[in-house]
């Protein structure tokens, strides 16, 4: 589904990443383990296709086509979702109006049909019951006075409306506590299909005791150094991340 | 060639796109000659068959005018203003003959506000407004005027009222806002064509929203109409009125004067949707909106609510007041200040505290983008016998971009000690995180900013009747296409 052919992207002129590859299959959990600056957080933009993350090399394929030159909103319609590690506030919108705005666009985008108040209403209140969020959730503004474990279910809310084909989470479990961490996990599993794919990015290993990934690469330096099954993880938990902070390794 | 052709056609109906109201009707009219003098303001009272009293009165403010300097505080920059450039009076012919009923009404009037979205035959109006249509110097038509004679309600054009009501019309007329208030209210008073009367009885909830529709068609005219409202003890009306003009490359002068009473326990609720042609990108063309507001809360336990949307005009010069007279009297103004391209408002809020435990609430929203350059300016004003007075202000600006500008200029002045007054004020650019995160959820860049900006304003834009708020949330975001990216 998702396809990274040696991929090279810049921040202010200063090289970031230096030749990913990365393939995703439909129905796979992948996880981009990594120590600070090693370039987590740029590869997740870049996907999203934030400006000023100019990419100067290689490409991304996702579902067979070239993605590299949309504007973000144009990715978000093919499927890509990202998490953010920080969720941004909206105030005065509300989560109800956010979230129709959202994924009407992203139906125009795909030649559907805009859901109307009641179909959506209809459909908001399936998701918040699935995912055992309260009602009232929908009608505070967006991320307005949340907690931080709030903001972050409050993403994965998004997702379960959007239901994206990739779904991207960015250090989703930076500063949760670990009740907090459960609920965002016990979210995501419910969301993981057949036909989706997840790529979670991640310093620390615990969120993966949670969401467990069929797949764990190791970032270092602009680039993958190692990829592994999910034990890998245990042993990044336990060595630390100093066998890969030199561009040899 | 043929390639060439279709770039500017589609670069024009873009263009159209940003101000849809921008059309001509093309239309005989029947003028005052140009420029303004003694016999422009006979000629205007002439046509309007006015009593002596008002001639006279109207001549006493055009002398008075002659010698007033322009106000020249406001933080805009305004070209002088050749009064002798522009017509006065303007009147589509057809209403010359004075039609009894709407099918008597020129098609092509019908046509027109057809085309703004706001049909006059009853059937086809928003259930629940009256609407009075007033057209460059007249009123065309003014809808559910026997529904509401009924309860007692009188709203028709000033025009009238001043044939049909010449006590109520004299007692209040110049009450609140007098010729000489400033340049602008002087003008109104000596050239005024039309308006809106609106008198609510004793007890009287006025049982449907009044509402005044404004539209300036012809080349260099102004328009100067006169409002005003008087809600008589214990009575309720919520009043609209919503304004739009062609698009031209000359500067058009609106002048309006507004004037509001409440008795004893009597309140107004009065909403301004302004949509005024902005003027192009460059700041050429637009009107200049130089209007008087103020309402005075007379009675006790009176309230005055003005709620905002000002988001055209080339200059906005604009600052509706309530004079808290009555004890414990409220007045409230709820504000949203859009200004894009070169765009230049200057506009708030007097609330001048005079009777005991009187308050005031003042939320003001302004959104700059452009090279626009807006500034909030209100003045709180508590009197020494204003016992217990108190007043809550909150001025939020938001940026969009590099170029344009935010100014707040409070002005406090309390004469009693027991005065409460609270001033909050935030200045802040939407962020570039506030769009990405809209954009990785599939909404466009453009959208993404209607949106914010929608959330900024919300506040006000809640306040306003439920019939026009969904109107105001789509003229918020199309006031700020082209202003990223």
């Amino acid at each position: 589904m998702l396809e990274i052919k040696n991929l090279h992207a810049e921040v202010d002129g200063k090289a970031i990443l230096k030749g990913i590859d990365l393939n995703i299959n439909k129905g796979e959990v992948h996880a981009i383990m990594g120590p600070n600056g090693s370039g987590k957080s740029t590869l997740a933009n870049v996907l999203a296709g934030r400006d000023d993350y100019e990419v100067t090399e290689g490409g991304i394929l996702f579902d067979g086509k070239d993605i590299s030159e949309l504007e973000p909103e144009e990715r978000a319609g093919e499927g890509i979702f990202l998490a953010f590690q920080y969720p941004v506030e909206i105030p005065g919108v509300t989560n109800t109006t956010f979230l129709k705005e959202a994924l009407n666009a992203q139906r125009r985008y795909r030649g559907e049909e805009e859901l109307d108040g009641m179909e959506f209403v209809k459909m908001i209140r399936g998701k918040t019951k699935e995912l055992g969020i309260k009602d009232d959730m929908l009608k505070r503004a967006v991320n307005v006075g949340f907690s931080g474990g709030e903001k972050k279910r409050n993403d994965i809310l998004q997702m379960a409306v959007l239901n994206p084909k990739l779904a991207v989470l960015d250090e989703t479990d930076s500063g949760l506590d670990i009740d907090a961490l459960k609920v965002v996990a016990e979210g995501v599993n419910k969301l993981r299909a057949e036909n989706n794919a997840i790529l979670v990015i991640t310093h620390y290993q615990r969120l993966l005791n949670y969401i467990v990934p069929d797949q764990v690469h190791v970032l270092s330096n602009g680039k993958i150094r190692r990829s592994g099954g999910k034990e890998l993880a245990l042993e990044l938990e336990e060595k630390g991340y100093a066998d890969y902070s030199g561009e040899a390794a | 060639m043929a390639a060439t052709q279709e770039t500017v056609e589609q670069v024009q109906s873009l263009e159209m796109d940003k101000y849809k109201y921008g059309f001509v009707t093309e239309i005989e009219s029947e003028k005052a000659p140009k420029g303004l003098s003694e016999d422009t303001v006979r000629f205007i009272s002439a046509k309007k068959n006015e009593p002596e009293w008002l001639l006279e009165w109207r001549l006493k403010a055009y002398r008075l005018w002659l010698t007033m300097p322009e106000p020249k505080w406001g933080k805009l920059e305004i070209p002088e203003i050749d009064y002798q450039d522009s017509y006065y009076y303007s009147s589509p012919k057809s209403m010359e003959d004075r039609p009894q009923s709407l099918d008597e009404v020129d098609p092509e009037l019908l046509r027109t506000y057809e085309k703004l979205g706001i049909p006059i035959k009853e059937q086809e109006v928003l259930a629940g407004v009256a609407v009075d249509y007033v057209f460059d110097s007249v009123s065309v038509a003014t809808t559910f005027r026997e529904q509401l004679k009924e309860v007692g309600v009188i709203f028709c054009p000033i025009s009238e009222a001043i044939q049909e009501y010449p006590e109520l019309v004299k007692k209040y007329l110049g009450s609140v806002v007098p010729a000489g208030d400033n340049k602008h209210a002087c003008l109104n008073s000596a050239v005024f064509t039309d308006g809106s009367f609106v008198y609510i009885p004793k007890g009287v909830r006025c049982p449907m929203e009044l509402s005044t529709y404004f539209r300036i068609n012809e080349l260099n005219t102004g328009q100067f109409e006169r409002t005003l409202i008087v809600a008589d003890e214990g009575s309720y009306v919520s009043y609209l009125e919503g304004c739009t003009a062609p698009q031209r490359d000359e500067n058009q002068l609106h002048a309006a004067v507004v004037e509001l009473v409440t008795m004893d326990d009597a309140e107004i609720k009065y909403s301004t949707v302004q949509n005024w042609y902005p003027g192009d990108e460059d700041g050429k063309g637009g009107i200049y909106n130089f209007v008087t507001k103020r309402g005075i809360c007379k009675g006790k336990n009176s309230k005055i609510s003005w709620t905002q949307v000002e988001t055209g005009s080339a200059i906005t010069w604009k600052y509706p007041s309530c004079i808290l007279q009555g004890d414990n009297s409220v007045g409230e103004f709820y504000s949203v200040a859009i200004t894009n391209g070169r765009q230049q408002a200057d506009t708030g809020t007097k609330m001048i505290h005079l009777g005991k435990n009187t308050t005031s609430r003042i939320i003001s929203k302004g959104i700059s983008a452009g090279k626009s350059q807006n500034t909030y300016r209100g003045l709180v004003r508590v009197a020494a016998k204003a016992e217990g007075a108190r007043n809550f202000t909150q001025c939020d600006s938001l940026l969009v971009g590099e170029t344009c500008g935010a100014h707040t200029v409070p002005y406090i002045e309390s004469k009693n000690r027991s005065a409460r007054l609270e001033h909050e004020a935030t200045t802040s650019k939407i962020s570039e995180d506030q769009l990405f995160y809209c954009r990785q959820r599939g909404i466009s860049e453009e959208d993404a900013v209607g949106l914010v900006v929608n959330g900024f304003c919300r506040e006000v834009l809640q306040e306003l009747p439920m019939e026009f708020a969904v109107e105001a949330q789509q003229l918020v975001k199309i006031s700020l296409e082209g202003s990223v990216g």
